[in-house]
C-alpha cells in the first residue's frame, strides 16, 4: 500500500522523527494566535518557502496535499467577500493552509516504519493499563495486511455483481464484504493462537 | 485477545476499504464515502467498547500517513483541517452506536442499530464536527450548523442502511453480532 510519504528524497526526510513531530506541534501552538493580515501572510509564505527550499517537484506534492482544502477556501471567500471582511477570512484562510501544509510536510518527509516507531515509543507508558507494545504491532499489521486484501475481495464482488444485474453495485454488497471480514478475523485469530498468541 | 484483536484490526480494514470503494453509489447515482458507514457499522457489529477500538486503530494509520481516509487523505494534517471534529468524533460515534445496540436488548437488531446510528453517527459525530469546523473556520456555531445542513440528509440515509446491513448479518448469520452476545 502506498503511503502519502513524498518519494523525493529531501534533507527533511534525514531528521529524525520524533523531533519533526515536536517542532510541528510546537509552530502549530504558535501559528494559531497568530492576527492580522501581514504576520498571517507571512507564516504561509515561510512554510510555502520550507516547502520550495525542497525543490520544485516534492513543492509540486505539497500543493496536491492541500487539494482537500478547496471548499473550505471557497467557503471562506464566499463568506467574507459577502460580508465585506475580506481581511478576517485571509487570515483565516492563510493560518488555515499554513497549518495543514506543516502538518504535511512531516507526514511527506517521514517513513511509515519512522512513525510506527514513535508510536510504540510514546505507547509505552500504556502497556501498564494492558495495551502491549506488540498487540498495537501486530494490529497495525494486520490493518495494513487485510485493507487491500477486503479491497479486492470488494472488487469481486462488485464484478460478480455486475456479471448478474442491470444495476450498479450498491450497499448490499456491504454485506458479504462485512461477513468475509468476519471470517477472516476467526481464522487470523486462530492462526496468532497457533503461533503461541499475542 | 487473539480473537478481539483480529475483529478490531479487520474492522478497522473494513472502514478503509469503504472509504477506498467509490463504486458504492445512492438510488440517485450520486456517489457518496462510505466511510461513515463503517464507522457505524463498526459500532452496531463489534459493540461499544471493541467498535471505538477498531475505529481508533483506523485513526492511527490515518496519522501514521496511510492515505485512508476517503477521498485518499491522510497524515496528521487531518487534525488541522476544517474536518478534524469529525475525525475526532469518529470513535466516539462508534461507541455511541454499539452502546444503543448493547443495551438496548429488547429492540430489534434493525431498530437498535438505526437508534444507535442516529445517535453516534450522526447527532454525536455531528456535535463533534461542528465544533471543529467552527473553530477552524473562525465562525460561531449556528453559522457552521447552516453549512454543514445539507450534508446531514446523506448521512441519515447512511445510518438506515447501517441499520438494514447490520440486520442483514444477524439474519444471514445468527449470533454474528459481537454486540448482542
Amino acid at each position: 500500500m502506498l503511503t502519502l510519504t513524498s518519494p523525493v528524497e529531501t534533507r527533511l526526510h534525514r531528521l529524525p522523527a520524533g523531533a519533526k513531530l515536536a517542532a510541528l506541534a510546537l509552530a502549530t501552538v504558535a501559528i494559531t494566535p497568530v492576527a492580522g493580515v501581514a504576520p498571517a501572510l507571512g507564516v504561509t509564505a515561510a512554510v510555502a518557502g520550507l516547502y520550495l527550499a525542497q525543490g520544485w517537484r516534492f513543492a509540486g506534492h505539497g500543493v496536491r496535499m492541500l487539494r482537500p482544502l478547496w471548499p473550505f477556501l471557497l467557503i471562506l471567500a464566499l463568506w467574507h467577500g459577502w460580508a465585506d471582511e475580506i481581511a478576517r477570512g485571509a487570515v483565516i484562510a492563510l493560518k488555515l493552509v499554513a497549518v495543514v501544509a506543516l502538518a504535511n510536510l512531516v507526514t511527506m518527509t517521514t517513513r511509515l516504519d519512522a512513525m510506527i516507531a514513535v508510536l510504540e515509543r510514546l505507547a509505552r507508558p500504556f502497556a501498564r493499563l494492558g495495551l502491549s507494545p506488540r498487540v498495537l504491532a501486530v494490529s497495525i499489521a494486520l490493518v495494513i495486511r487485510f485493507t487491500p486484501v477486503l479491497l479486492a475481495r470488494a472488487e469481486r464482488l462488485a464484478e460478480a455483481w455486475r456479471a448478474r444485474s442491470p444495476r450498479r453495485p450498491n450497499w448490499r454488497l456491504v454485506v458479504p464484504l462485512a461477513l468475509g471480514a468476519l471470517d477472516d478475523a476467526e481464522q487470523v485469530a486462530e492462526a496468532l493462537r497457533a503461533r503461541g498468541g499475542l | 485477545m487473539e480473537r478481539n484483536v483480529a475483529y478490531i484490526a479487520l474492522f478497522a480494514a473494513l472502514i478503509a476499504v469503504l472509504g477506498l470503494v467509490p463504486q458504492i453509489t445512492l438510488m440517485s447515482g450520486v456517489p457518496i464515502t462510505a466511510q461513515s458507514l463503517g464507522v457505524m457499522l463498526c459500532g452496531a457489529v463489534l459493540g461499544a467498547r471493541k467498535g471505538a477500538l477498531a475505529v481508533l486503530l483506523f485513526l492511527v494509520l490515518v496519522f501514521l500517513g496511510l492515505p485512508l481516509l476517503s477521498g485518499g487523505r491522510g497524515g496528521i494534517g487531518v487534525l488541522a483541517g476544517p474536518t478534524a471534529g469529525f475525525v475526532v468524533g469518529f470513535p466516539v460515534a462508534a461507541f455511541v452506536t454499539g452502546l444503543v445496540v448493547e443495551k438496548w436488548r429488547s429492540a430489534p437488531v434493525v431498530l437498535a442499530a438505526f437508534v444507535g446510528a442516529v445517535l453516534g453517527g450522526v447527532v454525536v459525530l455531528y456535535g463533534f464536527g461542528l465544533v471543529g469546523m467552527a473553530l477552524k473556520l473562525g465562525k460561531t456555531l449556528p453559522e457552521t450548523a447552516m453549512l454543514l445542513t445539507p450534508f446531514v440528509a446523506g448521512d441519515l440515509l447512511k445510518t438506515a442502511i447501517a441499520a438494514l446491513i447490520t440486520k442483514g448479518l444477524s439474519q444471514v448469520r445468527p449470533g454474528v453480532l459481537l454486540s448482542r452476545s
